[in-house]
């Protein structure tokens, strides 16, 4: 198993340089002149240019400024935002959480839905309740989501008045953040009806996150599901007498969850994506937002490093996902 | 020797071909429907300037935000009302499946020609060659697509050219890893063998002689990712990097949309609605031309 790990961590190594690779040539392969990027629109004298130039390091060769980066970036330095001018890792870490915890919410909901409409659409193939859940999975996998998100704010916020526009919490409750996750920190201030406020701005943009992964894991559920319950050991079981709760509960269900639980874990690629869309949307003040806001600002030190973060973390979560694969499933890991 | 075998023409061979294929299509309902609304809507796009009403951009300075016909203050000349600036929605929407298709063809077009040839290198050659492609793949796929898309755009600058090719180089690492792993699994095969000791060169080994038989899986891949280009360069226009007003374009219209939202529930809804409808479709179509194609699902 230390082998499978490390030979996995190995192959990361070129794929992490390509992507830091990436992220240097960003800025450098922006229209116009670096240094009058990173001095903001007011533009500067000639002495300040050649200041700014030599403190970028852009007075070096190429490949020393690539060098100096990657040093920079294994000490952490991620540069500064030239709108708000702190350090880019900081306002990372403090958007973080939003994100994270409505990706998390979206693709709890995804799964508890997803996965026993799938099994129970594959059980019935052929029934009404089959055709109807594929065929609103496929409508879910085709979803503008951009759309939706403004239809449901339309109904549950416009019309109905149930929901709350945008933001992750009314602005009548202040704590301070003590996890960054506001459900938890809502119930940890002990404010009255922090919590039930802090759910009625979570619900829309994570019903909006989890659409597609919803609609992907029904799919894979339902088919990995068929193809489990056409295996011998299946009709092994069925032909041992064993009840067909048995028979699906512990032999399919499990065998199909390998490949299910792998789709689960390579949502997050589509969660950051759908991010960037749903807390524009909802103005949730997340990762997404950020690089959208910054995208916008040209504020090109954000992108630049915020691109890194994001494709840095989707790589560490799908090699998460290819370890637990390999765990839950041996035939892979002896290949 | 005595030749016993009935001489077929190549056309006979075609015709033969497509009909199995259309058989296993037509098994599929959804496909059926999905491949209707599809040609209703290249026939649209193609039509546009006799079906549309009105002139996509002409502003109607009396009727601002008019509601659809069927509503109290809808007018019959605009059947689904007007914008905040009094242009028809209806052809605007009828316009706006020109941009769509256009972006798909295009989009799928470059990510495919671009795919095929890495694919087919690295696929064919192997060694150094396979390594270093497939590492650079694997860093293009490492990034969200529409990160990745946004960020191409922001260096290349907002705007309908720049989107499509953002989000061709986005796709085109899916079709190279697909070409390879099909080229990989043929290379192998005895014809081609066959056809390498007869004499055939590499170029003609790689495009004549493995390619035809690695399109399958291209070609439901190529219909998916139409599907996903229709959806991506919409939302780049929602986002204001795509196409930029007044193109009517739906996902920019979206965008234009937005404020009116809890004013004027028809200039935010249809405009969705055609990209679902679209999406879904093609995705319909895709699902059946899986089913066609793809050997192994096949219930023979």
């Amino acid at each position: 198993m230390i082998k499978f790990i490390f030979s996995k961590l190995l192959y990361l190594i070129p794929t992490m340089l390509g992507i830091t690779l990436v992220a240097f040539g960003f800025i450098r392969l922006l229209p116009g002149d670096p240094v009058l990027l990173m001095a903001g629109e007011r533009g500067v004298s000639p002495e300040r240019y050649a200041q700014i130039s030599a403190q970028l390091g852009y007075d070096q060769p190429i490949w020393h400024q690539y060098l100096s980066y990657l040093g920079d970036l294994l000490h952490g330095d991620l540069g500064h935002s030239i709108v708000t001018k702190k350090p880019v890792l900081a306002e990372f870490l403090t958007l973080f959480p939003a994100t994270v915890e409505l990706a998390i919410v979206a693709i709890i909901i995804a799964t508890l839905i997803g996965v026993p409409v799938g099994v129970l659409a594959a059980i019935k193939r052929g029934s009404w309740f089959d055709q109807i859940s594929m065929t609103g999975a496929l409508v879910g996998f085709s979803m503008p989501i951009f759309w939706w998100g403004l239809l449901l704010i339309i109904f549950f916020s416009g019309i109905l008045q149930w929901t709350p526009v945008s933001g992750r919490i009314s602005l009548m409750y202040f704590f301070p953040p003590v996890t960054g996750f506001m459900l938890i920190d809502s119930l940890l201030s002990g404010q009255k009806g922090a919590f039930l406020s802090a759910v009625s701005h979570l619900i829309l943009p994570s019903i909006v996150l989890a659409t597609i992964p919803l609609a992907v894991i029904a799919r894979q559920t339902r088919s990995a599901m068929l193809e489990v319950m056409g295996e011998d050991y299946v009709r092994t079981a069925k032909a041992k007498g064993l009840s067909m709760r048995r028979v699906i509960g512990v032999h399919a269900l499990r065998n199909a969850m390998i490949p299910v639980i792998t789709t689960i874990g390579l949502q997050v690629g589509v969660l950051m994506a759908g991010a960037i869309l749903t807390e524009t949307i909802f103005s949730w003040p997340g990762i997404g937002k950020w690089m959208i806001d910054s995208i916008s600002r040209r504020d090109y030190p954000v992108v630049q490093s915020g691109l890194l973060l994001i494709a840095g973390i989707v790589m560490i979560v799908n090699l998460i996902v290819d370890l637990t694969y390999g765990l839950i499933n041996p035939r892979i890991r002896h290949k | 020797m005595t030749d016993t075998s009935v001489k077929i023409s190549d056309s006979a061979i075609r015709r033969r071909m497509f009909k199995e294929f259309w058989f296993y299509f037509s098994q599929n309902r959804g496909a059926v429907i999905g491949l209707a609304v599809f040609v209703l809507l290249v026939l649209t796009a193609v039509f546009a300037p006799i079906l549309a009403p009105h002139e996509p951009t002409h502003q109607f300075r009396d009727a601002l935000l008019a509601p659809p016909f069927w509503q109290t203050g809808g007018r019959p000349e605009f059947l689904l009302g007007t914008d905040a600036v009094g242009r028809d929605m209806l052809s605007r929407l009828i316009f706006g499946a020109q941009y769509s298709l256009f972006i798909g063809i295009v989009v799928v077009a470059i990510a495919l020609t671009g795919g095929i040839i890495i694919g087919l290198l690295a696929g064919y050659f192997g060694g150094w060659v396979d390594a270093v492609i497939m590492r650079v793949m694997d860093v293009v796929l490492a990034f969200p697509s529409l990160l990745l898309a946004l960020v191409l755009v922001a260096i290349l600058g907002p705007g309908l050219t720049n989107a499509m090719i953002a989000i061709a180089i986005v796709y085109q690492p899916h079709f190279a890893r697909l070409t390879r792993a099909a080229v990989m699994g043929e290379k192998a095969r005895e014809y081609v063998t066959a056809a390498r000791v007869a004499g055939a060169g590499n170029m003609r080994l790689m495009f004549k002689t493995i390619l035809p038989n690695c399109l399958a899986p291209l070609i439901v891949q190529a219909t998916l990712s139409f599907s996903s280009a229709v959806l991506d360069s919409a939302a780049l226009g929602f986002l204001g990097m795509g196409a930029q007003p007044p193109a009517s374009e739906w996902g920019t219209m979206l965008a234009e949309a937005r404020e009116f939202i809890l004013r004027a529930w028809w200039v935010v809804t249809f405009p969705g609605l055609a990209i679902l409808i679209s999406v879904l479709a093609i995705n319909l179509m895709g699902d059946g031309l899986r089913d066609a194609l793809d050997p192994k699902l096949k219930r023979s």
